[in-house]
């Protein structure tokens, strides 16, 4: 044994740490790295040629332009990115508002509420959820969904919350089905296992001993959830929303199936939009033109940078948060 | 001298096990301070866990006997767990802050009983922090996080939020098992300080603590009481030859 360690040293000795005697070492290294770089450079060629075919685009449109153009005409030739973006930013929204406290719930009842016995079987339809395909929810949303939004959901909510001030305009119109309203409830219904299974580990990382301490002072269950459980869990909530925000960015098939494709900006939520995902989709095969093909890589663009900037923000944010609140240990 | 509390043929059950508490009979006194010491696994955390229900908060377990605190036996069904609780507190073998400032854990308990207005609530905050000798170190900060304060602090923060609800009775578990000798010492003074008010039952691994703090002590072994009595009497001259070998080091 001594001696073992005494060869040890010394071979640490004579050699830089990378270079092993081992060739398999070596190669162990080499493929690890490279798998490693691969990333990065996937990364970066994926931007570049993103970059490289919406250059004519950019050129032509410019960039504040293209963003707030609500311009989408093929046959003009002339296209803006703001009534893709609108589709983008109120579904994404609206089904995180919708997905979130769903959410939540699922998960403090299976951490802190269900009797052990329920415990599995929720977790695990939480998972199966979660590993539906896309197009199944796009599918199901079509026939199944949007009809029950346009015959029971939608004029309930034009009765009633249409009715209010302020609000009021967002539920009214033509109940169709085929609309904002119906695609944010597919994308809240796919992000709420994300969102919900990140929690409940969140969740179960409470330690024991401070939900005991704050029965100790006589809390009841929805006092320690509130108080200890979902403040102690922040951190995790928090990364579980922003993954969610980010599936919600990108998904395509499911919202393509109930939105209707159309290029406009609305003030009622019971009207068809389109989306940076759902035109790309779409619209990628019409394309004939080199500005239109274009344009569409400037939407791809625009997404790949709001998904790298919204991962960005929830990291710097998140590694401040942890800064300034120190956990225990 | 006055009882506190009555323990009468308690047995206790963890669920799906046998008897982890067997037959314990016990008097704790008012105002005085109470040592459970015995080796790890002897069921002394387990017994001080039954004098707030703390096992309550997972099914299955069982009581039998009774708990006469009080007057009333505190292991009915008609027991309101959360008025217990507030009336015998409980400090842990970490410390335990919640994710807030120091003002609002120890605001905590208080809020929870409806106490919203200000005037009231800081000057309870401030009385449960003199009580626990911590308001000089806080005074100043007491609207920043309590984790950033260090161990011993955190223990005597926690000791102030049990305070500020005003219990009877104080349950410490092992309060000191994770802090350095000097933090030792001023949680030690503090609780002797603290027994003018409340009536406390202490659960420690450190039989000179036990010793150097408590007036009574009881000492188990494999679930049982082997013996009970003034604490002089268990360290100098114990009728238990079990106790005898325990309090002498020949095991533990």
């Amino acid at each position: 044994m001594a001696i073992a360690i005494k060869r040890e040293a010394a071979d640490v000795k004579r050699r830089p740490p990378i270079f092993r005697r081992d060739p398999l070492d070596i190669l162990f290294y080499a493929v690890t790295a490279l798998a490693a770089m691969a990333v990065v450079a996937v990364t970066l060629g994926i931007f570049y040629i993103l970059v490289r075919e919406s250059y004519p685009a950019i050129k032509k449109f410019g960039v504040f332009g293209f963003i707030v153009s609500k311009e989408w005409d093929p046959y003009r030739e002339v296209f803006g990115a703001a009534t893709n973006l609108f589709g983008t930013a109120v579904a994404t929204c609206l089904s995180l508002i919708i997905a979130i406290p769903v959410a939540l719930g699922i998960a403090i009842f299976v951490t802190e509420i269900a009797p052990d016995f329920l415990k599995g079987p929720i977790g695990a339809a939480i998972e199966l959820l979660a590993a539906i395909p896309s197009i199944i929810y796009g599918i199901w949303g079509f026939f199944t969904l949007a009809p029950i939004m346009s015959a029971h959901i939608e004029p309930f909510l034009m009765n009633t919350l249409g009715r209010l001030p302020l609000v009021g305009p967002l539920f009214q119109g033509t109940p169709m089905g085929i609309d904002l309203l119906t695609a944010s409830v597919i994308l809240s219904i796919m992000i709420i296992p994300f969102t919900a299974s990140i929690s409940r580990d969140a969740f179960n990382l409470t330690p024991e001993i401070v939900k005991e301490s704050a029965y100790a002072v006589g809390a009841t269950r929805w006092e320690v959830v509130k108080n200890v459980v979902i403040p102690y869990s922040r951190l995790g909530i928090f990364g579980g929303v922003a993954l969610s925000l980010g599936r919600a960015l990108g998904e395509t098939m499911a919202v393509a199936f109930v939105l209707g494709n159309n290029h406009q900006i609305t003030t009622s939520l019971f009207d068809a939009a389109a989306t940076i995902t759902v035109t790309l989709a779409n619209e990628f095969t019409e394309a004939s033109t080199k500005t239109y093909l274009s344009s569409l890589f400037y939407l791809a663009l625009l997404l790949f940078v709001l998904s790298f900037a919204i991962l960005a923000v929830a990291k710097i944010f998140l590694v401040r948060y942890e800064k300034k609140n120190p956990r225990e240990q | 001298m006055n009882l506190d509390m009555e323990i009468k043929g308690l047995n206790f059950y963890y669920a799906g096990k046998h008897m982890v508490l067997h037959n314990i009979n016990l008097e704790i006194y008012k105002n005085t301070v109470t040592a459970l010491i015995g080796p790890s696994g002897c069921g002394k955390t387990t017994l001080l866990r039954c004098f707030n229900r703390m096992h309550d908060l997972y099914p299955g377990n069982k009581y039998e006997g009774e708990i006469i605190f009080q007057g009333r036996n505190i292991l009915t069904k008609e027991t309101d767990l959360i008025d217990l609780r507030s009336r015998i507190g409980m400090v842990f073998q970490k410390p335990t802050p919640f994710p807030m400032s120091i003002f609002d854990n120890v605001a905590y308990g208080l809020r929870l009983r409806g106490i919203r207005k200000k005037s009231i609530l800081s000057e309870k905050v401030e009385h449960a922090l003199k009580q626990s000798a911590i308001w000089e170190e806080v005074k100043d900060k007491l609207h920043e996080s309590a984790y950033a304060l260090s161990g011993g602090q955190q223990q005597r923060l926690v000791i102030a939020r049990a305070l500020a609800v005003e219990p009877e009775a104080l349950l410490f578990d092992e309060p000191t098992s994770a802090l350095d000798p000097i933090s030792t010492a001023k949680i030690e003074e503090l609780i002797e300080g603290l027994k003018e008010n409340v009536t406390i039952i202490i659960v420690t691994h450190n039989l000179q603590q036990a010793a150097r703090i408590s007036e009574w002590t009881g000492f188990l072994m494999l679930g049982e009481l082997v013996e009970f009595d003034r604490t002089e009497k268990i360290f100098t001259v114990p009728k238990e030859k079990l106790t005898e070998d325990y309090v002498t080091g020949r095991f533990g």
